[in-house]
């Protein structure tokens, strides 16, 4: 019972994570329809930048909240060199592929091949139903929720945010409105960018970041947003759970190497399922 | 929106008056080898309403899609001296956003967001105004794609296929509120129609475009009697 509260514990936290990384797969591809390959690298840089901040001496919380600014550069550097200029949408899918490499020989070069981690905020770690919970996993929890939340109130509530939706929802009459599309798509890799960043800010802590992560962490967020079709942030969370959970008690119950290979297990059934679907409803 | 300047330049189609709300002057649009408009000339004056008909695949969308510079001229100019809205063929709501959102996207450009004037216009969009844009029947998403347009203030509104799959009954109505907009507000029109019995009906000038080229103009009156105008597009022909 104590065993089951913590895999489902730090399964939920971790499934956020996946989430936050999912999500910006969906912004992304929402409005530009560019499958971003180089989402994990914003998760890196988010570590890595966090990691460096707090050794430079720079309070925690602010270089958590700089790494995650700085990835959203990075995101809106990345949108540039991928969207700008009329590409084909398979080259602008191959140039993050490339990034996504870039980033691995980037990393490597400036923060070199070991892996690094910081603990999260100071605090006790706690108790749930006799299960030892690290705080991580509750500043994880919490913080992915006021993230949620804020993504929530911006595009259900702002008249920008109705902007976003309404370019992925029909790029033609958005520009018809006199709305930059292509802008857009940069604001949504921007986003994307400081999405990635927070999950790669929040899972250091818990578990060591290496420069080579982003391909792993790129192909569970991606697993988790095709949950909804790579268009709807609410299943793209539930997606992120799905993996989180499944991630934690494969480790836990039958062993840790087994993780990777469940996780890619679930993406070929839940692609198998979305090929079905979409054939169902006559999509595509 | 295209905002050329006109400048001071002879030109061959001498019928366009100096003060023309819009113009356009020889333009040609390609797609690829294709030449969708093969040197097009033509004017909307200040609250004017004027039609545009002529087959399918004609050109009369991609010259829509060339004045709100969706696509751009191989050559020729445009002159546009006000705002256009562009209420698209097949209306292009944005389906997952409510009615209410739809048209205040529609001032993204500027101005007021608030869509009680359009209320006001189309009183029943008011009790559909939290409603998914999508779930709306034809004749009330054209309603809304009408009001979208007209949240952009604009002077003159281009109009593209109004009457598409809408019932006759829904077509008149939503006719005869272009017509009022256009005698209370000055709003001028460029309608164009597969229907061209209700395109010549309710406005005064039309231009017939074939294969990229405008192959007749005149007074809609006029043209509704021209036996080749007729023929092509009025004989026996039913509104979808």
């Amino acid at each position: 019972m104590t065993a089951f509260v913590e895999y489902l514990l730090t399964g939920v936290a971790r499934g956020l994570v996946f989430a936050l990384l999912a999500m910006g797969f969906v912004f992304i591809y929402r409005v530009t329809r560019v499958v971003n390959f180089a989402q994990g690298a914003f998760a890196v840089f988010g570590g890595f930048i966090t990691y460096s901040l707090l050794r430079a001496g720079i309070p925690q919380g602010v270089s958590e909240l700089l790494a995650v600014l700085a990835a959203s550069l990075i995101g809106l550097i990345f949108g540039v060199i991928t969207i700008a200029g009329d590409i084909p949408l398979l080259a602008s899918l191959i140039i993050t592929i490339g990034l996504s490499i870039l980033s691995e020989a980037i990393l490597m070069l400036i923060w070199g091949t070991t892996p690094i981690t910081y603990s999260g905020l100071t605090g006790h770690d706690f108790v749930i139903l006799g299960a030892f919970i690290q705080r991580q996993y509750l500043i994880v929890v919490v913080a992915s929720l006021v993230l949620f939340a804020l993504i929530a109130l911006a595009f259900g509530r702002t008249y920008f945010g109705k902007a976003m939706t309404a370019c992925a929802s029909n790029p033609y009459a958005a520009k018809l409105s006199g709305i930059n599309v292509k802008r857009m798509g940069l604001v949504a890799f921007m986003l994307g960018g400081a999405l990635g960043g927070a999950a790669g800010v929040l899972i250091t802590p818990l578990s060591p970041m290496t420069y080579d992560a982003d391909v792993s962490l790129a192909i569970t967020g991606f697993a988790a947003a095709i949950v909804g079709g790579l268009t709807s942030p609410g299943l793209a969370v539930v997606g992120g759970l799905v993996f989180g959970l499944a991630e934690q008690f494969v480790a836990g119950y039958w062993s840790p190497s087994n993780e990777t290979a469940v996780a890619l297990a679930l993406l070929i059934i839940l692609l198998l399922w979305q090929a079905r679907r979409m054939r169902l409803e006559g999509l595509e | 929106m295209k905002l050329l300047e006109s400048v001071e330049q002879p030109t061959p189609n001498g019928s366009i008056p100096a003060d023309a709300l819009l113009a356009t002057y020889d333009l040609v649009v390609r797609y690829g080898a294709a030449v969708a408009l093969d040197g097009v000339s033509m004017y909307v004056g200040k609250g004017e309403m004027v039609a545009l008909i002529g087959p399918n695949g004609a050109g009369k969308s991609t010259l829509l899609n060339t004045l709100s510079g969706i696509n751009h001229p191989a050559a020729g100019r445009i002159v546009c001296n006000g705002k256009l809205a562009h209420v698209p063929e097949g209306r292009q709501l944005f389906p997952e956003l409510t009615v209410e959102d739809n048209l205040r996207l529609g001032a993204y450009r500027g101005g007021s967001r608030d869509p009680s004037p359009m209320y006001e216009l189309f009183p029943q969009l008011y009790r559909l105004r939290n409603r998914r844009a999508g779930g709306l029947s034809g004749g009330e998403q054209q309603m809304v794609a009408i009001g979208r347009a007209l949240m952009a203030h604009p002077d003159i509104m281009a109009v593209d296929e109004l009457s598409q799959g809408l019932a006759p009954i829904v077509v008149s109505d939503i006719a005869n509120h272009l017509v009022a907009l256009n005698k209370e507000n000055g709003t001028a029109v460029l309608l164009v129609e597969q229907n061209a019995q209700l395109a010549l009906d309710i406005t005064s000038r039309a231009y017939v475009l074939e294969n990229g080229r405008i192959s007749k103009e005149g007074r809609s009156a006029d043209l509704a009697r021209d036996p080749a105008v007729h023929e092509a597009y009025l004989g026996g022909q039913v509104s979808r």
